[in-house]
């Protein structure tokens, strides 16, 4: 198996509404990439997209549509696509074109213009549900969330005000991200008094509505190594899809996560999480996910993300925890939702290079990890990064 | 990363005011969904005022939805079980947004109920109902556990779709 | 690539115009139960799998939800490529490559009866902002194309008629096949026109059905049972479906996916080397159009070629000896797959009525369809 390195990343503004089309958006991403890594089009190999439901853009089969800003005319693409996961998966799939000695390079593009959808993005969500058994009931996106967050919260008894803490923490990380959209300080009242979505979801739980782009260029070991030393390495990959039939589920615990991560820490020889990851950034499109994934991610046990948080141990400036989610993730910087996954693996990259400037971690970090979730509450994605 | 992102953020009225010019598509993007089978048997059942639900004999789960294959051991399930048309709440929430996410003065309250006469953990999405109209009053009557009955519509205004229960209601109320 | 991987089971589901008797979930666990009893698998032996699919194809927003139950993967790594049968061929065999997996399932399936207003669909792939305005049914792109290839080819119109009429009569020996006919080249000539020169006749029809396939490894090649059938080369690539920009004559992302799919197989010349091959054709046109990008006839005569029989079931290069699209139906992303099945029962000689006498190597190539300019090329054979 291959080594892929990681040899730049990019990204857009995080907006609520852009001027820029979907086209646009990947070629601001894709060229800030690239600059980065200080190469051009003509040594990428293949493009691999990740973009969110094609109801947003409003255009079918929008992979076609969007290849020309990612750079993908005439050369190998394919888009890949596994709901609010894919922007982690995307340097899965890049990994793959690698690892399996197809290509040297690859440039990851994920894309999410949600603003277009009529008349309200969120409705895109409907058809998610199952045709018969579901959408009939007049279904609604949120209720997942709330749906989950009232079991994860029963089963471990657990208070609001926590859940509401990581909102505050995200929010206020996210001050110092140039693309944040929703940064700022919150009280833990605030977020808890906020107008009630569908409990025990309030607004400031929720990550928005947002368009934006992000990119990043992977390189085999080989191509590399010519561009000089000290790269970040993809050391660990995992992802894992649980059944359709959500409602025969547990939702109190996410063991399609826990899959994930142990696929990722199997290939990456770690044994030790809590010991071997030194900064996480958990897919956070709502306050408590945080919690439920970094507890599938094995950082914590079963109901307790929420206690180490009372305590600090997720904070950015912690020096023995495990900081979470420095970037102030899709609470605080915005969920254009494929993007947002992989921004999360560009601040991973960023953190272990020493480059986040205001954001960066007191801990010294060799090893990140940065995860997804998507579908019907079914896939986690993971990616291991480390110098 | 270079902190001059780019980007070019509009508002709302920008494109109200028509400052961002737009273009609108509607299409006619509607579906024939193909039941099937197990889906085919299910939406019958609910015609008649039942729920059912599929036994596999390999693991022993009944499930619902019912399915013709058992997924966990990749076999043919086996048989129809007729379940209860009760259950209890597994989990639920109280919503004040549409699906278009425009504000709702009176609450939804969907949940996964699980039903009564399928394995334990066999839940199906539904709506609560006489539960209250306030945030305050579904939080007092709703409890995780609580045993539920389905509320059907009359039989002659069933169609065969899983709206042929209006809602589930606390099984202590007395109607 | 590095390294050989191999289909060693393959499941389908016949072809049908409708299919309301099972859901797109029955559809998938009937073919996916045929492939692993093919292989000589059960589920616990796929350590990965990769499924097609488009959202407004499927008419689910996220379709990557709906894809483990039914082949046997829950808590397995699944993930969903919206692509073509051949991209997700191209995505299972790197998975394999990467050392990482030894067994991996490929999933797609059409459930194309269930669009009420297909056209509607395939118009929301259109650009929403320079082309959707104009609302035009989108087929005026494939009579656009036509038009240009008719004109830079010097092929007639009556030799795209030939080829629906070839494709759909090879489709009667085809017990899988939605359209099987018994039909003239004037007949389809003299069909209703869509967007003239495309007549309805070389339109291929939509049809519903599924396919599930096992790759294995070279290594794990002799853990299953199923002949192997070797992929040695494969690949795909995207051009711009910009409408302003493209070649309207050519299919240039056929001719460098060809290019670089033959240079991995070691294949010098296609016209001699392959036994058969199973062509994009879901317009009667582009088959000829792809068999000159494939470098299979020569620019400009793929007409000729055409009239003095080569391409028949019997000729020299049977092209679409399956029936193609025209013959069986029309399957979104999923008709390479046909495809794909196709190039498995001949090089395993289990073709029947339509076995191509010592088939060794085979192509089957494909497009993402309107409008598109995306496809793949992949070389299939025995050993």
């Amino acid at each position: 198996m291959g080594k892929v390195a990681v040899l730049g990343a990019g990204l857009t503004k995080f907006m609520r509404r852009s001027l820029e089309t979907g086209r646009e958006l990947c070629w601001e991403a894709a060229s800030a990439a690239l600059r980065e890594a200080d190469l051009s089009l003509a040594d990428i190999d293949c493009v691999v997209m990740a973009t969110a439901p094609d109801a947003f853009d409003g255009v079918h089969m929008k992979g076609e549509y969007l290849l020309d800003g990612a750079g993908a005319k005439g050369k190998p693409y394919v888009r890949v696509y596994v709901g609010g996961g894919s922007g982690v998966f995307a340097p899965i799939a890049g990994w793959y074109h690698l690892a399996s000695g197809a290509f040297r390079t690859c440039l990851v593009v994920a894309e999410e213009k949600m603003s277009p959808t009529q008349p309200h993005p969120q409705g895109a969500f409907n058809a998610i549900y199952d045709q018969f058994t579901e959408r009939p009931l007049g279904v609604n996106l949120l209720w997942i969330f709330s749906l989950e967050q009232m079991r994860y919260m029963h089963t471990y008894n657990i208070p609001l005000e926590l859940i509401a803490r990581v909102a505050v923490k995200n929010k206020r990380n996210a001050k110092d991200h140039p693309a944040c959209q929703l940064g700022g300080e919150f009280t833990v009242e605030e977020v808890l008094g906020a107008e009630v979505m569908s409990y025990p979801v309030t607004r400031l739980m929720v990550s928005p509505v947002t368009d934006g782009a992000a990119a990043i260029v992977l390189a085999n070991e080989e191509f590399a190594k010519k561009k000089g030393k000290n790269h970040v390495w993809v050391e660990g990959v995992g992802w894992n899809l649980d059944t359709s039939y959500w409602t025969n589920r547990d939702l109190a615990y996410p063991e399609y996560v826990e899959k994930a991560a142990t696929m990722a820490y199997k290939m990456a020889g770690i044994t030790k999480p809590r010991e071997e990851i030194h900064v996480v950034e958990p897919y956070d499109p709502f306050a408590y996910k945080e919690l439920h994934h970094l507890e599938g991610l094995q950082l914590a046990d079963k109901g307790q993300a929420p206690r180490l948080l009372e305590k600090g141990y997720w904070d950015r400036d912690t020096t023995t925890g495990i900081p979470a989610t420095p970037s102030g993730g899709l609470l605080g910087v915005g969920n254009p939702i494929a993007a947002a996954g992989l921004m999360k693996v560009a601040e991973i990259f960023w953190q272990l290079q020493g480059k986040a400037g205001a954001r960066q971690i007191r801990r010294n970090a060799k090893r990140g990890l940065a995860q997804a979730w998507g579908d019907l509450m079914q896939v986690g994605t993971v990616v291991i990064l480390g110098v | 990363m270079s902190t001059a992102l780019r980007g070019t953020p509009l508002r709302e009225e920008d494109i109200r005011t028509g400052k961002a010019l737009t273009t609108e598509w509607h299409g006619k993007i509607d579906y024939t969904f193909d039941a099937g089978a197990a889906i085919g048997q299910f939406l019958h059942g609910l015609k008649d005022g039942k729920l059912l639900g599929r036994k596999c004999h390999a693991c022993g789960r009944t499930m619902i939805p019912p399915r013709m294959f058992c997924e966990r051991c990749f076999r043919r399930s086996d048989e129809w079980v007729e379940l209860k048309d009760s259950g209890r709440v597994n989990t639920f929430s109280v919503s004040f947004v549409n699906w278009d996410a425009s504000r709702r003065q009176t609450p939804q309250v969907p949940a996964v109920i699980e039903i009564d006469g399928a394995s334990q953990g066999m839940g199906i999405l539904h709506l609560l109902g006489e539960v209250g109209n306030s945030l305050a009053e579904v939080l007092e009557h709703v409890k995780v556990g609580m045993p539920v009955q389905a509320v059907w519509k009359p039989a002659e205004q069933r169609e065969g779709s899983i709206t042929d229960i209006l809602y589930f209601r606390p099984a202590a109320t007395k109607r | 690539m590095s390294g050989k991987v191999a289909i060693v089971g393959a499941g389908y589901t016949p072809l049908r115009a409708v299919s309301p008797e099972a859901s797109f979930r029955e559809l998938i666990f009937e073919a996916a139960v045929r492939a692993y009893e093919d292989a000589g698998i059960t589920p616990r032996d796929i350590d990965a799998v990769v499924s097609i699919a488009e959202d407004y194809h499927d008419g689910t927003c996220i379709m990557d939800e709906y894809t483990p139950d039914q082949l046997g993967a829950v808590q397995k790594p699944v993930h969903t490529v919206t692509g073509d049968g051949l991209q997700g061929l191209a995505v299972a065999a790197m998975l394999l490559q990467t050392g990482a997996f030894n067994v991996v399932v490929l999933e797609g399936h059409s459930k194309a009866s269930n669009l009420r207003h297909p056209a509607h669909v395939e118009a929301m792939a259109l650009d929403p902002t320079y082309v959707r305005p104009h609302g035009w049914h989108p087929v005026f792109v494939a009579g656009l194309e036509m038009q240009r290839f008719l004109h830079d080819a010097g092929v007639t119109a009556a030799q795209t008629a030939r080829v629906a009429a070839k494709n759909k009569r090879n489709a009667l020996r085809n017990p899988l096949a939605a359209y099987p006919a018994q039909v003239s080249a004037e007949q389809v000539r003299a069909s209703r026109p869509l967007a003239a020169p495309l007549t309805e006749m070389e339109t291929a029809p939509p049809a519903d059905g599924a396919f599930v396939f096992v790759l294995a490894s070279e290594g794990a090649v002799s853990r299953c049972k199923g002949p192997p059938v070797f992929v040695d080369g494969i690949a795909w690539i995207s051009d711009t479906c910009n409408l302003f920009t493209r070649d309207w004559g050519r299919a240039v992302y056929a001719e460098k996916a060809a290019r670089q799919a033959y240079e991995l197989a070691g294949i010098r010349d296609p016209q001699r080397d392959l036994s058969f091959a199973e062509v994009d054709d879901t317009y009667a046109y582009k088959e000829l159009q792809h068999l000159e990008a494939l470098g299979l006839a020569p620019r400009g005569q793929s007409g000729r070629l055409l009239e003095q029989g080569v391409f028949d079931a019997g000729g020299r290069l049977p092209v679409n000896v399956s029936g193609g699209c025209l013959g069986c139906g029309y399957l979104h992303d999923a008709s390479p797959l046909r495809g794909v099945l196709e190039a498995v029962l001949q090089l395993r000689g289990h073709a029947g009525e339509r076995q191509v006498p010592d088939a060794r190597r085979g192509l089957v190539s494909s497009w993402r369809g309107i409008p598109t300019a995306t496809g793949g090329v992949a070389v299939l054979s025995r050993r």
